[in-house]
């Protein structure tokens, strides 16, 4: 147990404020302000003078490329600049009151101009590439850190400089509670977030693949942002929000994922977010393994192949064991998802009996085993079932009602193509998946599950099987993932045995879903979707990296281990597990007495 | 030996015959019987090691007696620890196991999951049955909370609790699951004077509400204030069984606690001695039993009217 030695920012024992820069208070303000605004202009010039480098940043008088991430952040600095002057209007960008938004957003502002200049002297072979614009925003973008480095910083007794500098960057131990907003106002709020959810996550995805240094703009401004609102309060905010009005939120996320395809021009991007979304999916489902029950399965990418080799069996391709049988679409659904079930309980009831380690070893032999017996159910070394490594291939596209996933169709002036269908098929599968999930994890089933995780001895003495228990968890698991394989079956036109294995460069695999769910966060509904983004997009997007995408993965999750072990997204019963907060889970009264902890997070 | 109190219309409740539990070469309990009967309560005493904790987890199936059986109202219990909970006997651990990431709530929540029957299929279509039952466990939970004082902290994480409320929670926990029989070990370890009288009360109350209980307990004042039976185990084996009276006066329960003199070389003199160093380690144990001895008693013929 620790003391707890938490002191209020009103009680605070303050020592002399300390300054990182020696300037004046109103020098420091005005060097970030005018920093700020002189980023943002700064955009407008040129920075070199041929286009070679991605995204063409040639022009004078409007930004492009990776001149929009420092316009962006530029934008911000000034926004959070004019804030800290008190300017009316722009109070509600900082309740926590404290520098720390300022201080990210000029990080963030700094990091991505100094990357982008870095990047094209770089790219191109030396400065003399760099135009006069170049220079300019590196010394602009550079003014604003200088300014909130000048910046006052209360400082209480005995920090030392590593505290204090964290507590430069870190979100007020107390931010006072928002006022109540009127319902429609809190809707429209909502509603924007998802607007400029669906923003940023386009802007993501549609960045060229061959444009690495854009994305890895596009991440540095997105993350020092995301920092900043958080640290600002903003956030949490937004999260009560969300919790407030649960359905409307979940109803808006969905609005804004069908309107994705909707904004695409070109279909490359909307296989990518079918991709992204049936990984999504099957992380969603491993999470009630892992997140929920607290079961280590390092086998679980097993079932999505079961579901899929099961609708490619049924699908009526002639490669198929039972080319004459084509099963409609909800009928090879259910098919797929019921195989995966049985093979769940099947692969659960001898290994479920097992805790921890030992089952976490058991689940990769069988996830192992499943690859292996497809490769060799071809005719040759064992029954002609699945066609070894040639798989089954040419899956046809599905058909509903005479609506065939094949066709490029014309909805509203908005052409969608073939992968745009599946997506929003699979933005369907990934409702059901979620409902689910929360409806699941809000009951006497979801409870007995943390009940396991928690403490199993204790949860079956207190009448829970745990056995039969942990087998639902599992069998429910892998049929969500069948059913999610079911129509990856169809988008990839085949199936192989190669991608269910259980570490691989690509996703999906065993290591990159568990991956997926420990960085998004693990217990919550958005955590496990956030995390497939962007393990799917990082290595599509970043293909310089190659073969060395896994050394990054690697080094990326155990920095993330080491600072958020909770994952991107925490789950508030996670974060009070990983971090001493001493009583802050404490419900205040503002809060009102329906703040359940048993909405599995946002 | 046994001088249970010879009462009229009273049922038994448990009833553990010959249980013996062997890891490998050590015999940890040795044949032990013992009987529960409805409106009693029963306490479990012995040094440390003697096998009290291996008793109990073989009756509540966490172990599996190599030999002997465990009968609650007169059904033989199988080994499984939420058959046995089923049953209708609850526990609690001795170092506390609550499911710290859990709020209050749901901790008595999880209790009541053998009186609940709502399974997935009606979790997922959330039909006007799962939410009647949810409404139901909620109050029948929040009671339970209201029972144990702990009402107001419902949506608190249990690990934020303080260490006395976490006991209560975890009694409360073993409540929910309607018990006949509850099973306490050592519940009040750590705890202050104050707070160990508040849990005898609370102990007292359950028995007043139609549960058994049998209780582990190292602090001999708490146990001779609250039950109506004692029992002694030592090394694995019923040394006496009675009432605080014959328990207290029986010397070999005293040896039991202080030690026996070893075998074969006191003579004479040297037993003199060590009689007498006995008598001056015994005398101030016998001072401080003395006092709730009379207590107890007053205690329990009270409540047993």
């Amino acid at each position: 147990m620790t003391t707890e030695t938490t002191t209020t920012p009103a009680t605070a024992t303050k020592s002399a404020a300390s300054t990182i820069v020696p300037l004046p208070l109103a020098a420091a303000r005005a060097l970030t302000l005018l920093g700020g605004i002189a980023t943002l202009v700064s955009t407008f010039l040129a920075w070199t003078w041929t286009d070679e480098f991605p995204g063409d940043l040639t022009v004078y008088a409007y930004p492009g490329g990776l001149q929009w991430m420092t316009f962006i952040a530029g934008a911000l600095v000034t926004l959070y600049a004019l804030e800290s002057y008190g300017v009316p209007g722009l109070k509600w960008l900082n309740p926590g009151r404290s520098n720390a938004p300022l201080t990210l957003t000029a990080l963030g502002a700094f990091g991505v101009t100094w990357f982008t200049v870095l990047a094209i002297a770089i790219t191109l072979n030396g400065l003399v590439n760099l135009e006069p614009g170049a220079y300019v925003a590196a010394v602009a973008s550079a003014l604003p850190l200088l300014g909130v480095l000048a910046l006052p910083q209360d400082r209480s007794e005995g920090q030392t400089d590593k505290e204090a500098f964290l507590a430069r960057i870190g979100k007020p131990d107390r931010i006072a509670p928002a006022a109540p907003l009127n319902g429609w106002l809190e809707r429209g709020v909502i509603t924007l977030a998802a607007v400029a959810g669906l923003f940023i996550f386009t802007y993501g995805i549609d960045t060229p693949s061959d444009e690495g240094e854009t994305f890895i703009g596009y991440l540095i401004v997105v993350v020092f942002a995301a920092w900043a609102l958080h640290s600002a309060g903003l956030l949490d905010r937004l999260s009560r929000l969300a919790a407030d009005n649960r359905a409307f939120t979940l109803a808006m996320g969905f609005v804004a994922a069908i309107a994705f395809p909707f904004t695409q021009s070109d279909d490359h991007y909307a296989n990518l977010g079918v991709n992204i979304l049936i990984f999504g999916t099957v992380a969603l489902g491993l999470n009630i393994v892992v997140g929920l029950a607290g079961l280590l399965d390092l086998g679980y990418v097993a079932f999505l192949g079961v579901g899929a080799y099961t609708a490619a069996l049924v699908s009526g391709s002639e490669f198929s064991r039972f080319s004459g049988v084509q099963f409609p679409f909800w009928a090879a659904a259910l098919t797929g998802a019921a195989a995966s079930l049985v093979f769940g309980v099947l692969i659960g009831a001898p290994t479920l009996r097992l805790r921890g380690d030992y089952l976490a070893i058991v689940t990769l032999g069988f996830g192992e085993i499943f690859r292996i017996a497809v490769n060799n159910m071809d005719g040759v070394s064992g029954p002609n079932i699945t066609g070894g490594p040639n798989g089954i291939s040419s899956i046809p596209d599905l058909s509903f009602f005479g609506f065939n996933f094949g066709e490029s169709h014309d909805i509203v002036g908005f052409t969608l193509g073939r992968f745009a269908n599946y997506y929003l098929l699979m933005v369907f599968i990934m409702a059901i998946v979620v409902l689910v999930y929360t409806r699941a994890s809000d009951s006497r089933i979801g409870r007995s599950w943390i009940a396991i995780r928690e403490d199993e001895t204790a949860a079956t003495a207190m009448g829970i099987n745990g056995f039969r228990v942990k087998l639902i968890a599992f069998a429910l698991g892998a049929s969500l993932a069948g059913l999610a394989g079911t129509v990856s079956a169809h988008v990839t036109y085949s199936v192989v045995p190669t991608p269910y294995q259980f570490a691989g460069s690509t996703p999906p695999n065993s290591a990159f879903l568990l991956a997926a769910v420990v960085l998004g966060g693990m217990g919550t509904v958005s955590g496990p979707i956030l995390g497939a983004a962007l393990l799917y997009l990082i290595p599509e997007k970043l293909t310089f990296l190659q073969n060395k995408s896994l050394l990054v993965f690697g080094i990326a999750l155990v920095l993330l281990m080491r600072f958020r072990p909770e994952g991107i997204i925490a789950n508030r019963r996670q974060q009070l597990e990983f971090h001493e907060t001493g009583q802050l889970d404490v419900p205040t009264t503002e809060l009102g007495t329906d703040t359940s902890l048993s909405k599995a997070g946002a | 030996m046994t001088t249970a109190p010879t009462k009229t219309a009273t049922t038994t409740v448990l009833q553990a015959s010959g249980v013996t539990m062997r890891f490998g070469g050590l015999t940890a309990v040795k044949g032990v019987d013992l009987t529960v009967n409805s409106g009693e309560i029963v306490g479990l005493i012995g040094p440390n090691g003697a096998g009290k904790t291996t008793f109990f987890n073989c009756l509540t199936g966490l172990y599996v007696p190599t030999e002997g059986t465990v009968a609650y109202k007169g059904t033989v219990l199988p080994p499984k620890p939420h058959l046995v909970t089923k049953a209708g006997i609850a526990r609690t651990f001795q170092n506390i196991r609550l499911f710290a990431n859990m709020t209050v709530l749901e901790n008595v929540l999880v209790g009541r999951h053998t009186r609940t029957k709502e399974g997935l299929w009606s979790a997922l279509l959330r039909g006007p049955g799962f939410k009647k039952a949810e409404r139901a466990s909620e109050e029948r939970a929040m009671e339970l909370l209201e029972f144990i004082g702990l009402d107001h902290k419902r949506d608190h994480l249990a690990r934020n609790l303080p260490y006395g409320e976490q006991r209560k929670l975890e009694i409360a926990r073993a409540l929910a699951s309607e018990p006949g029989l509850l099973l306490l070990d050592e519940p009040t370890a750590g705890m202050n004077p104050q707070e160990t009288r508040a849990t005898e009360e609370l102990v007292f109350a359950i028995r007043d509400k139609g549960t058994a209980v049998l209780v582990i307990e190292h602090d001999m004042r708490f146990i001779f204030n609250l039950c109506d039976r004692v029992a002694v185990l030592v090394q694995g084996e019923k040394l006496v069984e009675g009432t605080s009276d014959v328990v207290q006066s029986d010397e070999r329960v005293v040896a039991a606690y202080l030690g026996t003199p070893y075998e074969g070389a006191p003579e004479d003199e040297a037993l003199g001695d060590v009689q007498s160093a006995e008598a001056a380690a015994a005398a101030p144990r016998t001072g401080k039993t003395a006092e709730p001895r009379a207590a107890g008693g007053t205690g329990t013929e009270g409540d047993d009217k």
